[in-house]
């Protein structure tokens, strides 16, 4: 762990601009980052930690629409009374995370923020492109059971580890950032990006800019949503495939669809031409799998997780199948029905 | 209830050092204080096999607060020979030396330590240290590396090589007219307690140390530092009173207490040292291993012939060895057995006991055959077990002190429900879930071990128990305060016991199960020997009632001595050791193993554990709903820590069954999971309903106390129950542990 230089402003504005600079980092809840330093992978020039923000509240806009703030915890997210009975699938998906010690403690903001597990970006004394650029990518050939099926480049097959994300994906959330040059609206879809060339670069947060909270409208599914996550221990690991799904049917007719896949790429993967293919069919496990083929057509296996491409056709299909029956998967509840 | 009516032995008893360890008070070896104490922080080598060709440690160096920094080339002397550095429980080998030479010998050896005023400066150090290596070319994959695997030339004491091949197992296979021949691997795995590794050495000056240490046996590493620094004995005191937990990887000293006693040595200030939790997984594990194994039987399924072939990894300096297929040759009776052992080496760090090492991978492999042979035969899986019970230890020919495991069946399957098992694979299901029942035997070794013990019983009745014990957590504390409160009745509040101090009478490693035999033996000779002190001076009192009594006619109890026939005759300890102007009697008591009697009988723990899983139908998913571990490990001295040994061991093995493994990456030499992040073990969602159940045993030879030892027996045969738990309920066997999602979804489904 390096020496760093420790602020705690008290306003947005100071906060924006003590982190003007490349190599300064906020301090959310520190659940990521700190190990991170102690690994050696991080190491700020300064941190802001932004915990006096007042960016903690969690509110209702006049569109009916729900306005997090950056700081809210993702235990206050998942337990809020509203946003169990309107986002049910945003708070199962939450819950589906880590530990409850841990989302105490993780923010929203830093959950968006939250980098790779994947194990040599950890290891500083292993080749990885994210965390040193050029140096090559060791999990290529590696160990990489965790690692990406979609959206993979040369230089990094990283995953995002985040089940919140993947929740706020099929949600068409936004995040509000604000920063040197003003504030902006990043769609959901556009802040995560692809590794491709540049995979040190996990999203399209500029230098200086600070999440301030994030926007999800207000859905309209009904009970027909579910968070399935799939894993290696029954809690308390990341998903090895999750998918997050949500329908609008009548009379059997599949009118809206909404699926987001958590552990398969660098960033909650959906697929729109996909979405698009199942508007208008039939409910029912014929056209999920179709659906679920047309999402993993060019899906790629790395060795150790070539299994993960089935896997997602059939957590797809399951969770699908969940979404259409209105019986969305209890995180409490491990037995996957 | 009076006190005449306390009876300690087998009452589920909470641990006395409960309070102190939720409390925060019994302190680990980190957290012991010392007056202007350093840290010492280890710094490990980034690839597993070369030399070191330079070193750039200027801006450690210069870091503020960093004291020394200490490296092969400017290490302090240390012993020569390699016996010098021998631990007791050590393998043929060379053993490691840290910072001995240039050499790297496994990926993440300690190279470096560097010492500062704090912990912070001196990792913060660390991470400025740059390290060039000549890399030579490395090997850590088993497989890679099996067909050069040997048979280990030199034994490691205490544990028996494969027993000779008796009959013609070969033949016999030939012949039978049901057999299986099958491949099984199980992973490394690593001990991971919970507490780290620290050694916090107290330089106490005129050449005396006190040091706390986190280690499973205070004498066996006092030994250590005082032979491989030459030291005298009586200068250097180890403590370690509370331990949280070890599972076996504290049974040999482990390198931060070299480098602390090294660095407080040289820089003649207290130093502490601990190993972070990635660095845990560099100082021993389970070892790697695969299993083919070969029955055949006749049609009635009686074992016509038994082969069980295992390799195991072990590292290039040490030959590691465990009893894994001995277990094969003594389960079940069968007049056609042939056994062998090998290794194989890596370029890892020696393995290391690890709990029921061997019993834990060879009981797993067998097991699981047995169950495919089962299928095979269409004779049911408990069925089978039955059909081939053993009555004696065919490996030695050694009749069994007890063996209770017929009534481990009876009971455990009574327990489970197992009556209504449908026998078809895939014939039981719920939702989309595919339930499965399966059934495994357990064993493992009831040892005796040489131990002393003292009892000093105080003018004001209470007493005072020592031996050099540990307690991992097994227990130790409260079942040795039960044994000496039930010999005086005393209540245990009026007991104290005293362990974890290598200035104690001496005490065997805590491992192996054999804690709760030996010491807890020696504790009740002497607390017999007192008893019998107390006599004499109470029979020489003027006008003693007890004049005319002898031993057996007394009794101690409520602090007074007096005649089991008429306890109105009798005397209080005060007015007795008044008598004799004495403060207090202090006797000894010793037990060792009986050489005699070991050439006729050999002890066993036996168990049959039952567990019921779920799988999802499509996605693989396994829960483990249910778990049965009926155990006959003799006399119970507190049924609920010996229950919470018995969990321990269940959930282990669950985590065996499903989740652990050290993921490596061969081409660097590099295990990728060292976190509890990503290394898995099971987690509170996986485990749901353990019934542990323990049966009727009386054994009058296994141990003076008629106890077998409880903290090993639970992990053994529950890995396989879940496998074959799997298979009954998928009709899909997966041979290499841990049976995880991927290994469900590719295996070939049955038709
Ligand atoms: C053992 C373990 C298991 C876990 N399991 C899961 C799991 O199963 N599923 C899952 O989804 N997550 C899991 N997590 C990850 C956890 O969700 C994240 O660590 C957490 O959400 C990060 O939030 P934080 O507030 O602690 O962020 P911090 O650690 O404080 O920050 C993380 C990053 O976000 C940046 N940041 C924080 N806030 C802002 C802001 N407002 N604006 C700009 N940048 C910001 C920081 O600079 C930093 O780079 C696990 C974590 C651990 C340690
Ligand atoms: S996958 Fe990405 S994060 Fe992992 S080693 Fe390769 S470049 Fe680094």
């Amino acid at each position: 762990m390096n020496r760093f230089e420790y602020i705690r402003p008290a306003t947005v504005a100071d906060a924006i601009a003590a982190l003007n600079e490349p190599a300064a980092r906020a301090l959310a809840g520190g659940t990521n980052l700190v190990d991170l330093m102690k690994y050696d992978v991080a190491q700020p020039s300064r941190l802001v930690d932004i915990n006096r923000l007042p960016l903690k509240s969690i509110e209702i806009t006049p569109s009916g629409a729900l306005r997090i703030g950056a700081l809210v915890t993702n235990t206050d997210l998942a337990w809020h009374r509203d946003v169990r009975e309107k986002w049910p699938i945003l708070s199962s998906a939450i819950l589906a995370g880590a530990s409850p010690q841990l989302r105490n403690a993780a923010t929203a903001g830093g959950n968006l923020m939250q980098r790779t597990r994947c194990y040599y970006f950890y290891d500083p004394s292993t080749a990885c492109n994210k965390r040193q650029p050029g140096s090559g990518c060791s999990a290529i050939g590696g160990v990489n059971r965790i690692h990406a099926i979609l959206g993979a480049s040369d230089s990094c097959i990283a995953v995002h580890p985040s089940d919140m994300c993947v929740a706020m994906a099929a949600l068409d959330a936004s995040v509000e950032v604000e920063g040197p040059d003003g504030k902006r609206s990043i769609p959901m879809s556009g802040f995560h990006r692809l590794p491709g060339g540049e995979p040190e670069r996990d999203n399209t947060l500029k230098v200086g800019e600070l999440i301030t909270s994030i926007i999800i409208p207000k859905p309209d599914f009904g009970a027909h949503h579910t968070y399935l996550k799939i894993r290696d221990r029954l809690s308390y690991a990341f998903a090895l495939i999750s998918v997050a799904a949500a329908l609008r049917v009548e009379e059997g007719i599949i009118q809206d669809v909404r699926i987001a896949l958590g552990g398969v790429a660098h960033k909650p993967w959906r697929d729109f031409d996909a979405e698009r293919s199942l508007k208008g069919e039939r409910v029912g496990t014929q056209s999920f799998k179709q659906v679920a083929d047309f999402i993993l057509r060019d899906a790629k296996g790395q060795g150790d997780n070539d299994f993960k491409i089935e896997l997602a056709r059939r957590a797809i299909v399951r969770a699908l199948e969940q979404a259409a029956a209105g019986t969305p998967q209890d995180q409490a509840d491990k037995s996957i029905h | 209830m009076s006190v005449g009516e306390i009876t300690h032995i087998g009452r589920p008893t909470n641990r006395v050092d409960g309070k102190l360890k939720v409390t925060g008070q019994a302190h680990y070896a980190a957290e012991y204080p010392a007056d202007d104490l350093l840290y010492g922080y280890i710094v490990g080598s980034t690839t597993a096999a070369g030399r070191i060709a330079a070193m750039d440690l200027d801006a450690a160096r210069q870091f503020p607060g960093v004291v020394e920094i200490f490296t092969h080339e400017n290490r302090s002397k240390a012993a020569w020979l390699d016996r010098s550095w021998r631990d007791e429980v050590a393998p043929p080998g060379h053993p490691f030396r840290p910072l001995n030479s240039d050499r790297i010998l496994f990926d993440g050896q300690p190279v470096a330590l560097i010492v500062a005023e704090t912990f912070e400066a001196a990792r913060d150090a660390a991470s400025l240290v740059r390290i060039a290596y000549d890399v030579d070319a490395h090997c850590t994959e088993l497989e890679a590396k099996r067909a050069e695997a040997y048979a280990p030339p030199k034994k490691r004491s205490g544990i028996p090589p494969p027993p000779d091949p008796r009959g013609d197992a070969e033949q016999a296979f030939q012949n039978a007219p049901v057999k299986i021949s099958r491949d099984y691997r199980i992973n490394a795995e690593h001990h991971n307690p919970m507490e780290m590794f620290a050694t916090t050495c107290v330089f106490e000056g005129d050449g005396k140390l006190t040091i706390y240490d986190k280690t499973q046996g205070s004498q066996n590493a006092q030994g250590y530092v005082t032979s491989v620094f030459g030291l005298r004995s009586k200068d250097v005191r180890l403590v370690n009173q509370y331990v949280g937990g070890a599972f076996g990887a504290g049974l040999r000293p482990q390198h931060q207490l070299f480098f602390a006693v090294m660095a407080s040595l040289e820089l003649e200030r207290s130093v502490r040292v601990s190993l972070t939790r990635a660095q845990m997984f560099h100082i021993g594990y389970r070892p790697d291993s695969y299993h083919t194994v070969s029955l055949a039987a006749d049609r009635d399924g009686r074992l016509q012939s038994i082969m069980h072939d295992a390799v195991a990894s072990t590292s290039h300096y040490e030959d590691y060895q465990e009893a894994v297929v001995n277990w094969s040759g003594m389960m079940y009776h069968c007049d056609n057995v042939k056994l062998t052992y090998q290794l194989a080496k890596l370029d890892t760090a020696t393995p290391c006991d690890m709990r029921a090492p061997g019993a834990a991978i060879g009981v797993t492999a067998l097991e699981c055959a047995l169950d495919e042979l089962s299928y095979e035969l269409g004779i049911g899986p408990l069925e089978i077990r039955r059909i081939n019970f053993a009555s004696k230890d065919e490996n030695t020919n050694k009749q069994f002190t007890s063996k209770a495991l017929l009534e481990c069946y009876s009971e455990g399957a009574a327990a489970f429900g197992w009556e209504k098992r449908s026998p078809r694979p895939r014939a039981m299901k719920e939702g989309r879930e595919l339930i499965g029942w399966g059934v495994s035997t357990g064993m493992w070794d009831a040892f005796l071990q040489k131990a002393q013990a003292t009892a000093t019983l105080k003018v004001d009745g209470t007493l005072e128990v020592a031996t050099a014990a540990s307690d991992i957590g097994t227990g130790t504390w409260t079942i040795l305060t039960q044994i000496g409160a039930e010999a005086f009745g005393l209540p245990l509040e009026d007991v104290q016991a005293r362990i974890g101090d290598s200035t104690l009478p001496m005490s065997p490693v805590e491992g192996g199960s054999w804690t709760a035999a030996s010491n807890g033996s020696a504790v009740q000779a002497a607390c017999d020997a007192v008893k019998h002190s107390l006599f004499k001076q109470a029979r020489k009192m003027a006008n003693s009632p007890l004049a005319d009594a002898s031993f057996k006619d007394v009794e101690v109890r409520d602090r007074r001595i007096f005649r089991k026939d008429d306890p109105a005759r009798g005397l209080s300890i005060f007015e007795v050791m008044h008598a004799a102007e004495l403060t207090e009697i202090t006797e000894q008591g010793k037990v060792s193993p009986n050489l005699r009697q070991m050439l006729k009988y050999i002890s066993y723990t036996n168990s049959a554990v039952f567990a019921e899983v779920r799988v999802d139908e499509d996605l693989g998913v396994v829960r483990v709903t249910r778990v049965v571990c009926a155990a006959a490990a003799g006399k119970i001295l507190n049924p609920k820590t010996a229950r919470s040994q018995i969990l321990g061991g269940v959930v282990m093995g669950i985590g065996m069954a499903l989740h652990e493994e050290a993921m490596t990456d061969h081409r660097l030499g590099k295990i990728m999971n060292a976190n509890l992040g990503e290394y898995h073990f099971p987690a509170h969602a996986d485990i749901e309903d353990i019934e542990v159940i323990f049966v009727d045993e009386k054994d009058d030879k296994v141990s003076p106390l008629g106890v077998k030892g409880l903290g090993e027996i639970g992990i053994v045969g529950t890995a396989s129950a879940v496998a074959n738990a799997i298979f009954h309920a998928t009709g899909v066997r997966v041979r290499d542990f841990p049976i995880t999602i991927d290994k469900i979804l590719n295996s070939p489904r049955p038709s």
